[in-house]
């Protein structure tokens, strides 16, 4: 398989060392051995289902691509009609495969669509990247470098001779590249049956596939002369292109011209949205009872934000969720009964009286023992052993808690989804959020969502109920056997109102006496109790059901969507400090500098430097003064100023009175200090030498950033 | 029409290559008047120029081929480099004669080892009795180039003193090529477009064994009546011709008209045919899906083609920095005030003013800008404060990646670079919906 990260398996061969670091870094905490293996047991379990769910993704775009790629050349192998072939022009088969934005995920994609290949269709495969290609030439040599080498890959017999062509590279041109081909597809015609038959899902001339990374980035010229020069050889090389395109096909008219793209037949593959990759993601990782760690609210906002208001990638997603678990165990020494409920008791029993400490110290635990009794209060601030047992209980009350609150949320959302204008979000995670944010029942939104569900009509309500029905028959809570019984019961409610409701049809009748009367008075009279009657009009038999089946999804919801954190010994599970999070993944390079030169002490952390507003110390280092000054220039900074000024700060403090000579050599010396710290600006970008006046230099940043 | 005439080659010969270049009988009388007999020295260089798929290519090949004439093709395209051009040239001419095998290619790096070799090979392979023909096919690209390669070639007979004769093909006049001093002039031969008749004749010499040539005639009619307006490459239209055929034909095969019905035939194929011209042949709808399409009788309009997949989807702050771009690109610097500030005053002046400068902007094009305005109209669009973080930043050069910005000049970052917007106004209006 391929793997996701780069970086695990790093973390892997060094695995001894980071454990060591685990511990030595946080010394004061426990079982950081244990901790570190149950962050990367988890953190494998979930790489492997992240990989699962992107196969399976990948899957229906992957078939449509082989399937696409073995009917390019099957007109060539059978020959059709003999008068079609020899008047049609030959086009280079070519799949443009939309990709999307999220331009960080298509290596990954490439890397899959490869290997399928690879094992489904021919070995001949290059990937090509515009970097890698300014010029045509280098082109070639990276698309034989890499075709040459496969084939050493394939039959590793008799690979001498080829690295020895790949070596001296004498020619690179189309005609070498159709030599070789020959020479391969020959050899494989002539192996032994036995030989065969390892490669037999390759045919006996299986199609050279060059695929285009970066459609995007490639010039047109190299692309032209490609095409050109393939297309004159497609008879005796039989080529397949595919164009990676990240924005939309239209680039393909873009960049080659119609007597180009004439050349090509090109067909257009679309990859999955990310977004809907995103949400089979969190489906699948966060809304599971699969794993134990969980997100937090704000955390799990940072790292959707990032998502949908930067980069749309979804292994970037993954990324920070790898960062969560591996912050969640570094930083919390609790997280050792982070695990699944099997080893849960062996893991309580065996902790220490630190970390019993540590659980006393939790909020969450703080908040759970004040509304304890007394004698019970005691107990559980004084006693280990019972400390333990019921941190057991509290803790698979919390998974309890979780499994129950997925099922119910997923109730929710098949409610909310169908709303008009979707009060709570179109997509489960909106949900997920705001159920996690607080309590659900007391937002506005919510209560407008009430108001609209209790407007749906009959077929929806009934196809809605019988979708919860299903999920909570699925889900593996213990506690809903009553719920599904109820909700069955109103669905059989519902049977029967379809019955009894052919029968009722009396409210003509009163329509039908209206028009006996003729006595204008008596008319006005039966008008005004027609309207009295209306308004306060019994609710029909539908419309009170209607009301009981939402009411008794607000009670589920208010019984089962607790907000997780309301939830005793939250901490243990939850990772929720978002501002580290924010700090590791949105990095403000700007603002970071701004603060570094504005007020150093956030970072030296040095007494003398702490200042008050915008006085500007002379101890802080020259080049925050320098820039301190010029923050209230203008776009032009007069030099000669700007050292009068700086020269007035730092001497500020000393005394004035010093002899000539010294202060002359004082002068020399805050001169050289003021050069070089202009220097540094400069080499930072602050500023910039000006050709427009004399000794100026030109800012090239504004405000405060 | 002249019947193609010549003393030195058989009657025969001539008689079937002149069924083989219809429609070009006069050029190549021409040429052949020109090449003289086998033995004769011809003019040294040769330039024959005209459209794309006039037949210049073809007409040489033929002639070249059919007249059993010693010649070298090379097409300059492939040939990227002038080391690759000169070896090709070598190796061909090594395998010209095919008595001997071929020797291992020798490098050649300079226009002088090729002329020596060059010699070396006629006199081993004994060419030198006789004219050989170096055709180079898209002679264009020969002045990328090194300098001497174009003046070498057009010298060729001189250089290497033996009978040699360069033949280019080019789809641009001579002109354009033509070096400052010293070159030689070659013989200039145009090749014109072929006409509606000889597009009509050339397009019906190739029938299907099924059908008689009259109906496959009246076919390729309708079929000009068609596209003659957008396209008169040959081959295109011959593949096209190809590809629908098929769905001309099914009445006949149905039985519900037979070979003579024009009309009715005429009837069935017309819409078939611009819808073609709308898909097909813009290459929105590859040939092979067009065939499935046929096949199953489906409708194209299930079919999207390229150009109906518009949208792109882009992250929230991407969106935004593209319209401040476009905004930056089309607007002039000093209305930024008045758009983008909440006190501004003078509403009432600008907004003649603003009638005016909008449609010369967008006839003008899009204006570079510098980073820091982008960022401070990209600050000023969006709703909540911007946190000018990594992300925003290299958001921005993902955008120069996707080729929706562009990036003008490639000067140091430090300097403040400086960009331009390279999409059109509908698709931000797509986007900022």
């Amino acid at each position: 398989g391929c793997f996701v990260f780069k970086p695990s398996a790093k973390k892997r061969k060094l695995s001894q060392r980071t454990a060591h670091e685990f511990g030595i870094r946080n010394d004061d905490s426990e079982d950081t051995e244990l901790r570190f293996v149950t962050c990367q047991s988890l953190w494998n379990q979930i790489k492997s289902e992240t990989e699962k769910i992107q196969e399976d993704l990948n899957k229906q775009l992957l078939d449509n691509l082989v399937s696409f790629l073995r009917r390019s050349h099957s007109e060539f192998e059978e020959k059709t009609t003999e008068w079609i072939c020899r008047m049609k022009v030959r086009e280079i088969p070519t799949a443009a495969l939309v990709l999307g934005v999220n331009v960080t995920d298509h290596d990954l994609t490439f890397r899959s669509l490869s290997d399928f290949l690879q094992n489904n269709i021919t070995p001949y495969i290059a990937l090509l990247e515009a970097k890698d290609c300014p010029g045509i030439k280098n082109l070639m040599q990276k698309l034989m470098g890499q075709l040459m080498n496969c084939c050493v890959d394939v039959d590793s017999l008799e690979d001498e001779d080829y690295v020895q062509v790949s070596q001296n590279r004498i020619r690179c041109s189309m005609s070498s590249l159709i030599k070789w081909y020959e020479s391969v597809t020959k050899k494989t015609d002539s192996e032994t049956p036995s030989k065969r038959s390892s490669s037999s899902t390759h045919w006996q001339s299986p199609p050279v596939v060059v695929i285009f990374k970066d459609m995007e980035s490639f010039t047109t010229k190299v692309l032209q002369d490609f095409v050109v020069i393939s297309s004159q050889h497609i008879h005796e090389l039989p080529l397949v292109l595919i164009f990676g395109i990240a924005t939309s096909p239209m680039i393909i008219h873009r960049l080659l011209p119609h007597s180009v793209s004439s050349l090509l037949c090109i067909e257009l593959f679309q990859s999955l949205s990310c977004k809907d990759h995103l949400s089979t993601i969190i489906d699948k990782l966060l809304l599971t009872t699969q794993f134990p760690f969980k997100l937090g609210e704000k955390v799990l906002q940072v790292l959707i934000n990032i998502f949908l208001y930067h980069d749309f990638s979804v292994q970037n997603f993954i990324k920070g969720f790898q960062l969560c678990i591996v912050e969640h165990f570094y930083s919390q020494p609790l997280s050792v009964l982070c695990c699944q409920l099997v080893d849960l008791q062996k893991r309580v029993n065996s902790l220490s009286h630190n970390q019993c400490e540590n659980i006393r110290r939790l909020p969450s635990f703080r908040r759970y023992v004040e509304k304890q009794e007394s004698g019970k209060q005691i107990a559980l601030l004084t006693s280990d052993n019972f400390l333990k047992e019921e941190t057991q209980r509290l803790l698979e009350e919390l998974h309890v808690y979780h499994e129950n609150y997925v099922s119910v949320l997923r109730c929710l959302h098949v409610f909310t989804s169908s709303l008009p204008k979707y009060p709570l979000g179109k997509q489960i995670r909106e949900l997920h959020c705001a159920c996690l944010e607080n309590q659900v029942w007391e937002t506005e939104e919510y209560e407008s969502s009430l108001q609209l569900a209790r407007m749906l009509n009959k077929s929806d309500l009934v196809t809605m109920l019988q979708q919860c029905v299903e999920i909570l028959l699925s889900s593996s809570g213990k506690e809903f056997d009553q719920t599904v019984e109820k909700l069955k019961k109103f669905l059989t409610q519902f049977q029967n109102l379809e019955e009894a409701f052919q029968e009722q049809d009396g409210s003509v009748s009163s329509q039908k006496e209206l028009q006996k009367k003729t006595d204008l008075y008596h008319l006005q009279k039966t008008l005004l109790e027609l309207k009295e009657s209306r308004r306060s009009k019994k609710l029909t038999k539908f419309e009170m059901l209607r009301f009981e089946v939402v009411d008794y999804i607000d009670s589920l919801v208010r019984k089962y969507l607790v907000p997780a954190d309301h939830r005793t010994l939250h901490e243990i599970l939850y990772f929720n400090t978002a501002a580290v999070l924010r700090g590791h993944l949105n990095a403000a390079p700007r603002t970071a500098l701004h603060t570094a030169l504005n007020n150093p002490h956030w970072y030296l952390k040095n007494q003398a430097l702490k200042c008050d507003g915008g006085s500007i110390s002379n101890k802080a280092p020259d080049i925050c003064i320098v820039y301190k000054l010029h923050l209230e220039c203008g776009r032009l900074i007069n030099l000669v100023d700007w050292l009068e000024a700086f020269s007035t700060v730092v001497m500020a403090g000393e005394e004035p009175n010093a002899d000539r000579a010294s202060s002359d050599q004082m002068d020399d010396i805050i001169h050289a200090r003021f050069i070089r710290a202009v220097s540094e600006l400069e080499l930072l970008g602050f500023i910039k030498p000006s050709k427009q006046k004399t000794d100026h230099v030109a800012r090239l940043t504004w405000g405060g950033c | 029409m002249p019947n193609l005439e010549h003393p030195a080659y058989p009657a025969a010969a001539l008689l079937h290559l002149e069924s083989l270049v219809p429609c070009r009988e006069s050029q190549v009388s021409m040429l052949l008047s020109i090449f003289g007999e086998r033995q004769q020295f011809s003019f040294p260089s040769i330039f024959i120029y005209g459209h794309t798929s006039s037949g210049k290519t073809y007409v040489m090949q033929t002639l070249l081929n059919t007249l059993q004439l010693p010649h070298v093709f090379v097409n300059c395209v492939e040939c990227f480099t002038s080391r690759l051009l000169l070896e090709e040239i070598l190796i061909q001419l090594q395998s010209c004669s095919s008595e001997t095998e071929p020797a291992s290619p020798v490098p050649c790096d300079t226009f002088n080892d090729f002329v020596r070799l060059f010699k070396q090979a006629l006199v081993s392979r004994k060419l030198q009795d006789q004219t050989l023909y170096i055709v180079l096919d898209r002679a264009e690209q020969l002045r990328e180039m090194e300098a001497n390669i174009l003046p070498a070639f057009l010298r060729l007979q001189e250089l290497t003193d033996s009978n040699v004769t360069v033949v280019l093909l080019s789809e641009i006049v001579w002109e354009l090529f033509r070096p400052n001093v010293g070159c030689f002039d070659p013989l200039t031969l145009y090749f014109p477009d072929y006409s509606i008749g000889h597009l009509q004749k050339i397009l019906s010499q190739n029938h299907p064994p099924e059908y008689t040539a009259d109906f496959y005639a009246a076919y390729i009619n309708i079929l000009l009546g068609v596209f003659y307006m957008v396209c008169r490459d040959l081959k295109e239209l011959r593949h096209l011709a190809v590809l629908n055929f098929s769905k001309y034909c099914e009445p006949v095969v149905r039985g519900e008209a037979n070979e003579r019905d024009t009309r009715k035939l005429w009837k069935n194929i017309e819409p078939h045919l611009k819808k073609a011209m709308q898909t097909v042949y813009l290459r929105e709808i590859s040939s092979s899906q067009w065939e499935r399409l046929q096949h199953d009788d489906g409708e194209p309009g299930q079919l999207k083609g390229l150009s109906a997949h518009t949208h792109v989807e882009l992250p929230y702050y991407s969106k935004f920095l593209l319209i401040a771009a476009y905004l930056a690109s089309y607007n002039p610097v000093r209305t930024d005030k008045r758009f983008f500030l909440k006190h501004h005053g003078k509403i009432k002046k600008t907004n003649f003013m603003k009638k005016h400068e909008k449609t010369s902007n967008h006839l003008l094009g899009p204006k570079p800008f510098p980073l820091d305005r982008l960022l401070a109209i990209l600050y000023s669009i969006v709703d909540n404060r911007v946190a000018p973080s990594a992300n925003i930043f290299s958001q921005i050069t993902s955008l120069v990646t996707l080729q929706l910005l562009s990036m003008v000049g490639q000067n140091d970052q430090l300097e403040g670079p400086r960009y331009k917007c390279t999409v059109s106004l509908d698709f931000i209006r797509a986007i900022a919906r």
